[in-house]
Protein backbone atom coordinates (compact mmCIF):
# COMPACT_ATOMS: atom_id res chain seq x y z
CA UNK A 1 0.00 0.00 0.00
CA UNK A 2 0.81 3.39 -1.25
CA UNK A 3 2.32 5.83 2.11
CA UNK A 4 -0.58 8.24 0.70
CA UNK A 5 -3.20 5.44 1.29
CA UNK A 6 -1.90 4.41 4.29
CA UNK A 7 -1.68 8.12 5.64
CA UNK A 8 -5.50 8.71 4.30
CA UNK A 9 -6.46 4.95 6.18
CA UNK A 10 -5.29 6.87 9.41
CA UNK A 11 -6.90 10.04 8.63
CA UNK A 12 -10.33 8.19 7.81
CA UNK A 13 -10.01 6.56 11.48
CA UNK A 14 -8.77 9.34 12.94
CA UNK A 15 -11.23 12.20 12.08
CA UNK A 16 -14.50 10.47 11.68
CA UNK A 17 -14.71 7.96 14.57
CA UNK A 18 -18.16 7.72 15.65
CA UNK A 19 -19.56 10.82 17.74
CA UNK A 20 -17.36 13.17 17.08
CA UNK A 21 -17.91 14.49 13.81
CA UNK A 22 -20.91 16.63 13.52
CA UNK A 23 -22.68 15.18 16.90
CA UNK A 24 -25.62 17.52 16.58
CA UNK A 25 -26.52 14.80 13.73
CA UNK A 26 -28.62 12.08 15.20
CA UNK A 27 -26.10 8.56 14.61
CA UNK A 28 -28.13 5.97 12.88
CA UNK A 29 -26.79 2.65 13.39
CA UNK A 30 -27.23 1.21 9.97
CA UNK A 31 -25.62 2.68 6.49
CA UNK A 32 -22.43 2.64 7.48
CA UNK A 33 -20.08 1.71 4.59
CA UNK A 34 -16.30 0.81 5.08
CA UNK A 35 -14.22 0.09 1.80
CA UNK A 36 -11.26 -2.47 2.25
CA UNK A 37 -8.61 -2.95 -0.06
CA UNK A 38 -10.91 -1.58 -2.96
CA UNK A 39 -9.26 -2.03 -6.59
CA UNK A 40 -11.53 -1.40 -9.91
CA UNK A 41 -9.98 -2.07 -13.65
CA UNK A 42 -11.26 -1.29 -17.11
CA UNK A 43 -9.53 -4.09 -19.40
CA UNK A 44 -6.14 -3.42 -17.86
CA UNK A 45 -6.63 0.18 -16.83
CA UNK A 46 -6.00 0.16 -13.24
CA UNK A 47 -8.70 2.40 -12.09
CA UNK A 48 -8.83 2.49 -8.64
CA UNK A 49 -5.99 1.57 -6.83
CA UNK A 50 -6.18 0.37 -3.57
CA UNK A 51 -8.28 2.89 -1.70
CA UNK A 52 -9.90 2.06 2.23
CA UNK A 53 -12.45 4.58 3.38
CA UNK A 54 -15.08 4.59 5.39
CA UNK A 55 -18.64 6.62 5.11
CA UNK A 56 -20.36 6.91 7.97
CA UNK A 57 -24.06 6.71 8.61
CA UNK A 58 -25.81 10.49 9.40
CA UNK A 59 -23.56 11.86 7.28
CA UNK A 60 -23.02 13.27 3.51
CA UNK A 61 -19.45 12.28 1.98
CA UNK A 62 -17.92 14.31 -0.90
CA UNK A 63 -15.86 12.67 -3.77
CA UNK A 64 -13.75 15.19 -5.46
CA UNK A 65 -11.09 15.12 -8.09
CA UNK A 66 -10.14 15.89 -11.39
CA UNK A 67 -11.70 14.14 -14.37
CA UNK A 68 -10.69 10.24 -14.82
CA UNK A 69 -9.45 10.30 -11.16
CA UNK A 70 -11.73 7.29 -10.64
CA UNK A 71 -14.27 8.52 -8.13
CA UNK A 72 -17.16 7.86 -10.25
CA UNK A 73 -15.57 4.32 -10.72
CA UNK A 74 -15.19 3.70 -7.18
CA UNK A 75 -18.21 4.98 -6.28
CA UNK A 76 -20.05 2.16 -8.93
CA UNK A 77 -18.23 -0.75 -6.57
CA UNK A 78 -20.22 -0.30 -3.79
CA UNK A 79 -23.45 -1.22 -5.43
CA UNK A 80 -21.61 -3.13 -7.94
CA UNK A 81 -22.51 -1.30 -11.03
CA UNK A 82 -19.15 -1.07 -12.23
CA UNK A 83 -18.63 -4.41 -13.43
CA UNK A 84 -21.95 -4.60 -15.58
CA UNK A 85 -19.20 -2.80 -17.83
CA UNK A 86 -17.99 -4.98 -19.94
CA UNK A 87 -14.50 -5.71 -19.22
CA UNK A 88 -14.74 -4.11 -16.11
CA UNK A 89 -13.61 -5.85 -12.76
CA UNK A 90 -13.59 -5.32 -9.09
CA UNK A 91 -11.62 -6.59 -6.47
CA UNK A 92 -11.19 -5.96 -2.60
CA UNK A 93 -14.56 -5.23 0.65
CA UNK A 94 -17.17 -3.16 0.08
CA UNK A 95 -18.77 -4.08 4.13
CA UNK A 96 -22.38 -2.38 4.44
CA UNK A 97 -22.92 -2.45 7.83
CA UNK A 98 -20.40 -5.32 8.55
CA UNK A 99 -21.28 -7.19 5.58
CA UNK A 100 -19.09 -7.99 3.02
CA UNK A 101 -21.56 -6.69 -0.45
CA UNK A 102 -18.36 -8.58 -2.56
CA UNK A 103 -18.69 -11.73 -0.58
CA UNK A 104 -19.46 -14.77 -3.47
CA UNK A 105 -22.90 -15.44 -1.04
CA UNK A 106 -24.10 -11.91 -1.86
CA UNK A 107 -26.76 -11.39 -4.82
CA UNK A 108 -25.59 -8.60 -7.03
CA UNK A 109 -29.56 -7.13 -7.83
CA UNK A 110 -29.84 -7.46 -3.64
CA UNK A 111 -27.43 -5.37 -2.93
CA UNK A 112 -28.89 -2.44 -5.20
CA UNK A 113 -31.86 -2.51 -3.35
CA UNK A 114 -29.71 -1.00 -0.44
CA UNK A 115 -27.55 0.90 -2.03
CA UNK A 116 -29.44 3.46 -4.31
CA UNK A 117 -28.24 5.48 -7.05
CA UNK A 118 -28.78 8.55 -8.80
CA UNK A 119 -26.67 9.22 -11.84
CA UNK A 120 -25.43 12.43 -13.77
CA UNK A 121 -28.23 12.96 -16.25
CA UNK A 122 -31.85 12.37 -14.83
CA UNK A 123 -33.19 9.33 -16.65
CA UNK A 124 -37.14 8.80 -15.30
CA UNK A 125 -38.24 6.17 -17.40
CA UNK A 126 -40.19 7.62 -20.54
CA UNK A 127 -42.68 5.33 -20.81
CA UNK A 128 -43.98 5.87 -17.13
CA UNK A 129 -46.20 8.19 -15.07
CA UNK A 130 -44.82 10.02 -12.44
CA UNK A 131 -45.94 7.74 -9.86
CA UNK A 132 -45.37 4.70 -11.70
CA UNK A 133 -41.32 5.93 -12.01
CA UNK A 134 -40.83 6.38 -8.44
CA UNK A 135 -42.80 2.84 -7.59
CA UNK A 136 -41.08 1.18 -10.03
CA UNK A 137 -38.39 -0.28 -8.23
CA UNK A 138 -41.31 -1.26 -5.66
CA UNK A 139 -43.27 -3.11 -8.65
CA UNK A 140 -40.52 -4.36 -10.90
CA UNK A 141 -38.83 -6.45 -7.83
CA UNK A 142 -40.01 -8.87 -5.19
CA UNK A 143 -39.02 -6.42 -2.43
CA UNK A 144 -42.33 -4.37 -2.48
CA UNK A 145 -45.19 -5.53 -1.69
CA UNK A 146 -48.35 -4.06 -0.09
CA UNK A 147 -48.59 -0.35 -0.27
CA UNK A 148 -46.40 0.57 -3.22
CA UNK A 149 -48.59 3.71 -3.97
CA UNK A 150 -48.01 4.80 -0.44
CA UNK A 151 -44.87 4.31 -0.61
CA UNK A 152 -44.14 6.39 -3.50
CA UNK A 153 -46.25 9.60 -1.87
CA UNK A 154 -43.82 9.32 0.68
CA UNK A 155 -40.96 9.00 -1.24
CA UNK A 156 -41.99 12.12 -3.61
CA UNK A 157 -42.57 14.13 -0.17
CA UNK A 158 -38.98 12.89 1.21
CA UNK A 159 -37.35 14.30 -1.84
CA UNK A 160 -39.35 17.78 -2.11
CA UNK A 161 -41.53 16.76 -4.94
CA UNK A 162 -44.90 16.13 -4.05
CA UNK A 163 -46.45 19.73 -3.28
CA UNK A 164 -44.97 20.18 -7.23
CA UNK A 165 -46.37 17.23 -8.64
CA UNK A 166 -48.96 15.93 -6.63
CA UNK A 167 -51.69 17.03 -8.91
CA UNK A 168 -49.98 15.31 -11.70
CA UNK A 169 -49.06 12.03 -10.89
CA UNK A 170 -50.41 9.84 -13.43
CA UNK A 171 -48.50 12.69 -16.11
CA UNK A 172 -45.55 11.44 -18.02
CA UNK A 173 -42.42 11.58 -15.67
CA UNK A 174 -40.71 12.73 -18.64
CA UNK A 175 -42.85 16.03 -18.67
CA UNK A 176 -41.05 17.30 -15.83
CA UNK A 177 -38.45 19.76 -15.92
CA UNK A 178 -34.90 18.60 -15.56
CA UNK A 179 -34.26 19.70 -11.97
CA UNK A 180 -37.85 17.85 -11.09
CA UNK A 181 -37.06 15.30 -13.28
CA UNK A 182 -33.92 14.30 -11.15
CA UNK A 183 -35.49 14.63 -7.80
CA UNK A 184 -38.15 11.99 -9.38
CA UNK A 185 -34.85 10.32 -9.78
CA UNK A 186 -34.21 10.98 -6.44
CA UNK A 187 -37.42 9.99 -4.83
CA UNK A 188 -37.06 6.39 -7.55
CA UNK A 189 -34.63 5.43 -5.48
CA UNK A 190 -35.41 6.32 -1.78
CA UNK A 191 -38.69 4.14 -2.22
CA UNK A 192 -36.97 0.68 -2.16
CA UNK A 193 -35.42 2.71 1.41
CA UNK A 194 -31.97 2.21 0.49
CA UNK A 195 -29.20 2.48 3.57
CA UNK A 196 -27.02 4.35 0.96
CA UNK A 197 -27.72 6.86 -1.55
CA UNK A 198 -24.77 7.01 -3.92
CA UNK A 199 -25.09 10.61 -6.35
CA UNK A 200 -22.74 10.83 -9.14
CA UNK A 201 -22.35 14.57 -10.19
CA UNK A 202 -26.12 14.69 -9.80
CA UNK A 203 -26.24 18.40 -10.43
CA UNK A 204 -24.08 18.77 -13.21
CA UNK A 205 -26.83 18.71 -16.05
CA UNK A 206 -29.37 21.38 -14.12
CA UNK A 207 -28.81 25.20 -14.17
CA UNK A 208 -27.84 26.41 -10.82
CA UNK A 209 -31.41 27.27 -9.02
CA UNK A 210 -32.06 23.39 -9.40
CA UNK A 211 -28.71 22.76 -8.01
CA UNK A 212 -29.51 23.93 -5.02
CA UNK A 213 -33.09 22.73 -4.78
CA UNK A 214 -31.00 18.96 -5.08
CA UNK A 215 -28.55 20.74 -2.69
CA UNK A 216 -31.28 21.96 0.36
CA UNK A 217 -32.30 17.99 -0.14
CA UNK A 218 -29.12 16.57 0.66
CA UNK A 219 -29.10 18.23 3.89
CA UNK A 220 -32.75 16.97 4.39
CA UNK A 221 -32.00 13.44 3.32
CA UNK A 222 -28.81 12.80 5.23
CA UNK A 223 -30.47 12.17 8.43
CA UNK A 224 -32.39 9.05 6.68
CA UNK A 225 -29.83 7.68 4.11
CA UNK A 226 -25.96 7.54 4.49
CA UNK A 227 -24.69 9.64 1.31
CA UNK A 228 -21.92 9.55 -1.10
CA UNK A 229 -21.70 12.37 -3.57
CA UNK A 230 -19.25 12.75 -6.07
CA UNK A 231 -18.82 15.58 -7.82
CA UNK A 232 -16.59 17.95 -9.60
CA UNK A 233 -17.50 21.21 -8.29
CA UNK A 234 -15.41 22.18 -4.98
CA UNK A 235 -18.00 24.92 -3.82
CA UNK A 236 -20.33 22.12 -4.24
CA UNK A 237 -18.36 19.57 -1.76
CA UNK A 238 -18.42 22.69 0.27
CA UNK A 239 -21.77 23.02 0.84
CA UNK A 240 -23.14 19.82 0.84
CA UNK A 241 -20.45 17.31 2.66
CA UNK A 242 -19.51 16.59 6.27
CA UNK A 243 -16.44 15.07 4.98
CA UNK A 244 -14.34 14.80 2.18
CA UNK A 245 -12.56 12.80 -0.04
CA UNK A 246 -9.74 14.23 -2.93
CA UNK A 247 -8.51 11.44 -5.54
CA UNK A 248 -6.15 11.60 -7.77
CA UNK A 249 -5.10 8.70 -10.32
CA UNK A 250 -7.00 6.15 -9.00
CA UNK A 251 -5.52 6.90 -5.41
CA UNK A 252 -7.35 8.08 -2.35
CA UNK A 253 -5.31 11.72 -1.29
CA UNK A 254 -6.82 12.65 1.45
CA UNK A 255 -10.03 12.60 3.39
CA UNK A 256 -11.22 14.88 5.88
CA UNK A 257 -13.86 16.71 8.07
CA UNK A 258 -14.74 19.03 4.79
CA UNK A 259 -13.84 22.48 5.87
CA UNK A 260 -10.24 21.30 7.13
CA UNK A 261 -9.70 20.02 3.96
CA UNK A 262 -10.47 22.98 1.88
CA UNK A 263 -9.19 25.26 4.75
CA UNK A 264 -5.93 23.54 5.90
CA UNK A 265 -5.10 20.02 3.57
CA UNK A 266 -2.59 17.42 5.07
CA UNK A 267 -1.18 17.11 1.86
CA UNK A 268 0.12 19.43 -0.50
CA UNK A 269 -1.63 18.15 -4.09
CA UNK A 270 -5.07 18.73 -1.88
CA UNK A 271 -3.70 22.00 -1.42
CA UNK A 272 -2.96 22.74 -5.01
CA UNK A 273 -6.28 21.11 -6.21
CA UNK A 274 -8.59 22.98 -3.89
CA UNK A 275 -6.45 26.40 -4.16
CA UNK A 276 -7.23 25.49 -8.10
CA UNK A 277 -3.26 25.12 -9.30
CA UNK A 278 -4.11 22.19 -11.12
CA UNK A 279 -7.48 20.00 -12.25
CA UNK B 1 -0.51 42.40 -36.21
CA UNK B 2 1.06 42.54 -40.00
CA UNK B 3 -1.01 39.46 -40.97
CA UNK B 4 -4.26 40.83 -40.17
CA UNK B 5 -3.76 43.80 -42.49
CA UNK B 6 -2.37 42.33 -45.12
CA UNK B 7 -5.62 41.78 -47.05
CA UNK B 8 -3.54 40.23 -50.04
CA UNK B 9 -3.82 36.84 -47.73
CA UNK B 10 -7.02 36.89 -48.14
CA UNK B 11 -7.81 37.75 -51.99
CA UNK B 12 -9.87 35.54 -54.48
CA UNK B 13 -7.48 33.22 -55.91
CA UNK B 14 -8.16 30.56 -58.74
CA UNK B 15 -7.70 27.91 -56.16
CA UNK B 16 -11.18 29.75 -54.76
CA UNK B 17 -12.76 30.30 -58.01
CA UNK B 18 -12.06 26.27 -58.59
CA UNK B 19 -13.43 25.28 -55.54
CA UNK B 20 -16.28 26.84 -55.88
CA UNK B 21 -16.86 25.24 -59.12
CA UNK B 22 -17.01 21.88 -58.02
CA UNK B 23 -18.73 22.74 -55.04
CA UNK B 24 -21.81 23.77 -57.74
CA UNK B 25 -20.64 20.77 -59.48
CA UNK B 26 -21.28 18.44 -56.69
CA UNK B 27 -24.01 20.12 -55.71
CA UNK B 28 -26.15 20.40 -58.73
CA UNK B 29 -25.63 16.73 -59.76
CA UNK B 30 -26.89 15.15 -56.04
CA UNK B 31 -29.81 17.55 -56.30
CA UNK B 32 -30.59 15.79 -59.82
CA UNK B 33 -30.25 12.40 -58.45
CA UNK B 34 -32.25 13.18 -55.46
CA UNK B 35 -35.42 14.84 -57.73
CA UNK B 36 -34.87 11.32 -60.46
CA UNK B 37 -35.16 9.19 -57.36
CA UNK B 38 -38.41 11.32 -55.81
CA UNK B 39 -39.56 11.60 -60.14
CA UNK B 40 -39.53 7.49 -60.46
CA UNK B 41 -41.72 7.31 -57.47
CA UNK B 42 -44.30 10.13 -58.78
CA UNK B 43 -44.60 8.58 -62.58
CA UNK B 44 -45.23 4.84 -60.91
CA UNK B 45 -47.58 5.95 -58.90
CA UNK B 46 -49.19 8.77 -61.48
CA UNK B 47 -49.21 6.21 -64.29
CA UNK B 48 -50.84 3.38 -61.89
CA UNK B 49 -54.08 6.08 -60.99
CA UNK B 50 -54.21 7.57 -64.61
CA UNK B 51 -54.74 3.63 -65.59
CA UNK B 52 -56.41 2.38 -63.05
CA UNK B 53 -58.93 5.00 -61.49
CA UNK B 54 -60.92 4.29 -64.52
CA UNK B 55 -62.09 0.51 -63.65
CA UNK B 56 -61.89 0.92 -59.90
CA UNK B 57 -65.02 1.04 -58.46
CA UNK B 58 -66.94 -0.27 -55.34
CA UNK B 59 -68.26 -3.28 -57.46
CA UNK B 60 -64.91 -3.95 -58.36
CA UNK B 61 -63.55 -4.07 -54.86
CA UNK B 62 -66.75 -6.30 -53.47
CA UNK B 63 -66.86 -9.15 -56.43
CA UNK B 64 -64.77 -11.63 -56.60
CA UNK B 65 -62.80 -12.32 -59.88
CA UNK B 66 -65.04 -13.56 -62.87
CA UNK B 67 -64.57 -16.99 -64.19
CA UNK B 68 -62.68 -17.38 -66.81
CA UNK B 69 -63.94 -16.25 -70.40
CA UNK B 70 -66.26 -13.97 -68.76
CA UNK B 71 -65.92 -10.38 -67.89
CA UNK B 72 -66.77 -7.79 -64.74
CA UNK B 73 -65.80 -9.40 -62.07
CA UNK B 74 -63.52 -7.65 -59.52
CA UNK B 75 -60.95 -8.47 -56.85
CA UNK B 76 -62.70 -9.43 -53.33
CA UNK B 77 -61.49 -12.80 -53.41
CA UNK B 78 -58.01 -11.25 -53.92
CA UNK B 79 -58.07 -8.93 -51.16
CA UNK B 80 -59.28 -11.69 -48.55
CA UNK B 81 -56.85 -13.89 -50.05
CA UNK B 82 -53.81 -11.52 -49.44
CA UNK B 83 -55.19 -10.14 -45.98
CA UNK B 84 -55.54 -13.92 -44.96
CA UNK B 85 -51.78 -14.65 -46.15
CA UNK B 86 -50.08 -11.13 -45.08
CA UNK B 87 -51.91 -12.24 -41.49
CA UNK B 88 -51.01 -15.58 -41.17
CA UNK B 89 -47.17 -14.85 -42.35
CA UNK B 90 -47.03 -11.42 -39.73
CA UNK B 91 -48.23 -13.64 -37.19
CA UNK B 92 -45.42 -16.15 -37.41
CA UNK B 93 -42.70 -13.82 -38.72
CA UNK B 94 -43.59 -10.73 -35.86
CA UNK B 95 -43.05 -12.77 -32.92
CA UNK B 96 -39.93 -14.49 -33.94
CA UNK B 97 -38.43 -11.38 -35.49
CA UNK B 98 -39.01 -9.51 -32.41
CA UNK B 99 -37.60 -12.75 -30.12
CA UNK B 100 -34.70 -13.07 -32.46
CA UNK B 101 -33.79 -9.36 -31.73
CA UNK B 102 -34.63 -8.99 -28.17
CA UNK B 103 -32.30 -11.66 -27.70
CA UNK B 104 -29.15 -10.67 -29.91
CA UNK B 105 -29.31 -7.06 -28.45
CA UNK B 106 -30.25 -7.78 -24.81
CA UNK B 107 -28.96 -11.03 -23.86
CA UNK B 108 -26.59 -12.23 -26.24
CA UNK B 109 -23.00 -12.10 -25.48
CA UNK B 110 -20.93 -10.30 -28.68
CA UNK B 111 -19.91 -13.41 -30.21
CA UNK B 112 -23.15 -14.61 -30.68
CA UNK B 113 -25.24 -11.44 -31.94
CA UNK B 114 -22.55 -10.83 -34.25
CA UNK B 115 -23.09 -13.83 -36.61
CA UNK B 116 -26.47 -13.64 -36.39
CA UNK B 117 -26.69 -10.18 -37.42
CA UNK B 118 -25.15 -11.57 -40.31
CA UNK B 119 -26.98 -14.31 -40.67
CA UNK B 120 -30.09 -12.25 -41.01
CA UNK B 121 -28.49 -9.63 -43.58
CA UNK B 122 -27.74 -12.95 -45.87
CA UNK B 123 -31.08 -13.94 -45.28
CA UNK B 124 -32.44 -10.36 -46.12
CA UNK B 125 -30.55 -10.66 -49.49
CA UNK B 126 -31.73 -14.30 -50.75
CA UNK B 127 -34.15 -13.86 -53.78
CA UNK B 128 -37.74 -14.31 -52.52
CA UNK B 129 -38.15 -17.47 -56.00
CA UNK B 130 -35.69 -19.44 -53.73
CA UNK B 131 -37.32 -19.18 -51.14
CA UNK B 132 -40.15 -19.74 -52.92
CA UNK B 133 -38.75 -23.30 -54.22
CA UNK B 134 -37.34 -23.94 -50.69
CA UNK B 135 -40.98 -23.73 -49.86
CA UNK B 136 -42.52 -25.87 -52.77
CA UNK B 137 -39.63 -28.60 -51.65
CA UNK B 138 -40.62 -28.23 -48.04
CA UNK B 139 -44.50 -28.17 -48.31
CA UNK B 140 -46.36 -28.19 -52.00
CA UNK B 141 -44.57 -31.62 -53.05
CA UNK B 142 -45.20 -33.17 -49.53
CA UNK B 143 -48.95 -31.72 -49.43
CA UNK B 144 -49.80 -32.34 -52.89
CA UNK B 145 -51.14 -28.99 -53.38
CA UNK B 146 -50.45 -25.19 -53.34
CA UNK B 147 -52.09 -23.81 -50.67
CA UNK B 148 -52.40 -20.36 -48.62
CA UNK B 149 -49.95 -21.73 -45.90
CA UNK B 150 -47.29 -22.85 -47.96
CA UNK B 151 -47.22 -18.65 -49.41
CA UNK B 152 -47.32 -17.54 -45.58
CA UNK B 153 -44.67 -19.26 -44.51
CA UNK B 154 -42.41 -18.13 -47.62
CA UNK B 155 -43.72 -14.60 -46.86
CA UNK B 156 -42.82 -14.76 -42.65
CA UNK B 157 -39.33 -16.38 -43.92
CA UNK B 158 -39.37 -13.03 -46.00
CA UNK B 159 -40.76 -10.79 -43.47
CA UNK B 160 -38.37 -12.60 -40.57
CA UNK B 161 -35.05 -10.67 -40.81
CA UNK B 162 -36.68 -6.93 -41.95
CA UNK B 163 -38.38 -7.66 -39.03
CA UNK B 164 -35.66 -8.47 -36.57
CA UNK B 165 -33.31 -6.10 -38.09
CA UNK B 166 -34.88 -3.10 -38.07
CA UNK B 167 -36.07 -4.34 -34.44
CA UNK B 168 -32.41 -4.51 -33.61
CA UNK B 169 -31.73 -1.07 -34.44
CA UNK B 170 -34.90 0.10 -32.45
CA UNK B 171 -33.93 -1.11 -29.15
CA UNK B 172 -29.99 -0.51 -29.19
CA UNK B 173 -31.66 3.26 -29.41
CA UNK B 174 -32.98 3.00 -26.00
CA UNK B 175 -30.51 5.05 -24.12
CA UNK B 176 -28.15 2.87 -21.55
CA UNK B 177 -29.23 5.47 -18.83
CA UNK B 178 -32.35 4.29 -18.75
CA UNK B 179 -31.24 0.29 -18.28
CA UNK B 180 -28.83 1.34 -16.06
CA UNK B 181 -31.17 3.36 -14.07
CA UNK B 182 -33.36 0.00 -13.46
CA UNK B 183 -30.45 -2.06 -13.08
CA UNK B 184 -29.26 0.41 -9.76
CA UNK B 185 -33.01 -0.03 -8.24
CA UNK B 186 -32.54 -3.81 -8.32
CA UNK B 187 -34.21 -4.75 -11.31
CA UNK B 188 -33.86 -8.11 -12.64
CA UNK B 189 -32.56 -7.86 -16.37
CA UNK B 190 -35.35 -9.71 -18.42
CA UNK B 191 -37.76 -7.34 -16.46
CA UNK B 192 -36.25 -4.27 -17.43
CA UNK B 193 -36.58 -5.69 -20.72
CA UNK B 194 -39.81 -6.22 -21.06
CA UNK B 195 -40.87 -3.38 -18.92
CA UNK B 196 -38.39 -0.62 -20.13
CA UNK B 197 -36.69 -1.54 -22.96
CA UNK B 198 -39.36 -2.93 -24.84
CA UNK B 199 -42.48 -0.13 -23.96
CA UNK B 200 -39.64 2.56 -24.66
CA UNK B 201 -38.75 1.15 -27.81
CA UNK B 202 -42.53 -0.04 -28.87
CA UNK B 203 -42.85 2.94 -31.48
CA UNK B 204 -40.19 2.08 -33.57
CA UNK B 205 -40.60 -1.93 -33.51
CA UNK B 206 -44.30 -1.70 -35.03
CA UNK B 207 -42.67 0.53 -37.55
CA UNK B 208 -40.68 -1.99 -38.44
CA UNK B 209 -42.94 -4.66 -38.24
CA UNK B 210 -45.26 -2.71 -40.77
CA UNK B 211 -42.29 -1.92 -43.18
CA UNK B 212 -42.09 -5.80 -43.39
CA UNK B 213 -45.83 -6.38 -43.74
CA UNK B 214 -46.20 -3.80 -46.65
CA UNK B 215 -42.61 -5.19 -48.12
CA UNK B 216 -44.37 -8.41 -48.56
CA UNK B 217 -47.75 -7.58 -49.55
CA UNK B 218 -46.74 -7.02 -52.97
CA UNK B 219 -44.40 -10.06 -53.04
CA UNK B 220 -45.23 -12.23 -56.21
CA UNK B 221 -42.37 -14.66 -56.91
CA UNK B 222 -43.22 -17.32 -54.29
CA UNK B 223 -46.83 -16.78 -54.85
CA UNK B 224 -46.64 -17.70 -57.97
CA UNK B 225 -44.93 -20.98 -56.88
CA UNK B 226 -46.47 -21.79 -53.44
CA UNK B 227 -50.51 -20.45 -54.52
CA UNK B 228 -51.26 -19.31 -57.95
CA UNK B 229 -53.65 -21.95 -58.57
CA UNK B 230 -57.25 -21.68 -56.73
CA UNK B 231 -60.68 -22.50 -57.24
CA UNK B 232 -62.58 -19.55 -57.45
CA UNK B 233 -65.30 -20.78 -54.77
CA UNK B 234 -62.67 -20.58 -52.03
CA UNK B 235 -62.13 -17.65 -50.32
CA UNK B 236 -61.16 -18.04 -47.27
CA UNK B 237 -59.53 -21.71 -46.67
CA UNK B 238 -55.53 -21.17 -46.60
CA UNK B 239 -55.00 -25.11 -46.72
CA UNK B 240 -56.11 -24.94 -50.22
CA UNK B 241 -54.99 -21.96 -53.45
CA UNK B 242 -56.12 -18.86 -52.08
CA UNK B 243 -56.73 -15.60 -54.63
CA UNK B 244 -54.71 -12.95 -54.38
CA UNK B 245 -53.92 -9.31 -55.43
CA UNK B 246 -50.17 -9.65 -56.48
CA UNK B 247 -51.22 -12.90 -58.86
CA UNK B 248 -54.42 -11.21 -60.10
CA UNK B 249 -52.05 -8.48 -61.37
CA UNK B 250 -49.79 -10.92 -62.50
CA UNK B 251 -52.83 -13.22 -64.60
CA UNK B 252 -54.82 -10.20 -65.71
CA UNK B 253 -51.70 -8.74 -67.34
CA UNK B 254 -51.08 -11.87 -69.08
CA UNK B 255 -54.38 -11.74 -70.50
CA UNK B 256 -54.84 -10.80 -73.99
CA UNK B 257 -58.03 -8.61 -73.26
CA UNK B 258 -57.64 -4.93 -72.33
CA UNK B 259 -60.52 -4.99 -70.13
CA UNK B 260 -58.22 -7.26 -67.86
CA UNK B 261 -55.23 -4.50 -68.37
CA UNK B 262 -57.07 -2.09 -66.83
CA UNK B 263 -58.30 -4.44 -63.75
CA UNK B 264 -54.92 -5.26 -63.54
CA UNK B 265 -53.84 -1.77 -62.87
CA UNK B 266 -56.61 -0.91 -60.99
CA UNK B 267 -55.55 -3.99 -58.68
CA UNK B 268 -52.39 -2.45 -58.98
CA UNK B 269 -53.22 1.05 -57.65
CA UNK B 270 -54.95 -0.89 -54.55
CA UNK B 271 -51.43 -2.43 -53.56
CA UNK B 272 -49.21 0.60 -54.32
CA UNK B 273 -52.14 2.85 -51.91
CA UNK B 274 -51.89 0.20 -49.01
CA UNK B 275 -48.31 -0.14 -49.41
CA UNK B 276 -47.96 3.66 -48.91
CA UNK B 277 -50.40 3.96 -46.52
CA UNK B 278 -48.34 1.35 -44.39
CA UNK B 279 -45.61 3.27 -45.20
CA UNK B 280 -46.83 6.34 -43.77
CA UNK B 281 -48.45 4.91 -40.45
CA UNK B 282 -44.88 3.14 -39.89
CA UNK B 283 -43.26 6.92 -40.03
CA UNK B 284 -45.48 8.28 -37.49
CA UNK B 285 -44.68 6.03 -35.40
CA UNK B 286 -41.19 6.14 -35.77
CA UNK B 287 -40.87 9.52 -35.42
CA UNK B 288 -43.31 9.58 -32.02
CA UNK B 289 -41.11 6.75 -30.88
CA UNK B 290 -37.84 8.43 -31.56
CA UNK B 291 -39.33 11.41 -29.60
CA UNK B 292 -39.29 9.48 -26.69
CA UNK B 293 -35.79 7.76 -26.30
CA UNK B 294 -34.37 11.26 -27.53
CA UNK B 295 -36.65 13.12 -24.75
Amino acid sequence: MSKIAEQARQLSSQQVPAGTARPQVPRRDRGNVELAGLNAWYGANHAVKGIDLGFDAGLVTAIIGPSGCGKSTMVRCINRMHEEIAGARAEGHVRLDGIDLYDPAIDVVAVRRHVGMVFQKPNPFPTMSVLDNVTAGLRLTDAGKGEIEDRGREALVEAGLWEEVSGRLKSPGAGLSGGQQQRLCIARALAVEPEVLLMDEPCSALDPVATLRIEELIGELKKRVTIVIVTHNMQQAARVADTTAFMLGGELVEVGPTERLFTNPDNERTEQYVTGKFG
Amino acid sequence: MSAATDHSLFAHGSGLRRRRRVNRAVELSSTVAALLAVAVLLIVVGSVLLKGLGALSLHFLTTPTALFGETGGGISNAIIGTAIIVAIAAAIAIPIGLLVAIYTTEFAPPRIAHPVRFVLDVLNGVPTIVTGIFVYGLIVVPQGNQSGYAASVALAIVMLPIVARTAQEVLELVPLTLKEAANALGIAHWRTTVRVTIPTAAGGLLTGALLAVARVAGETAPLLLLCSIFAPGNLTDPSQGLASIPIFIFQASESPSPTAHTEAWAAALILIAFVLLLNVVARVFYARSRQRMEG
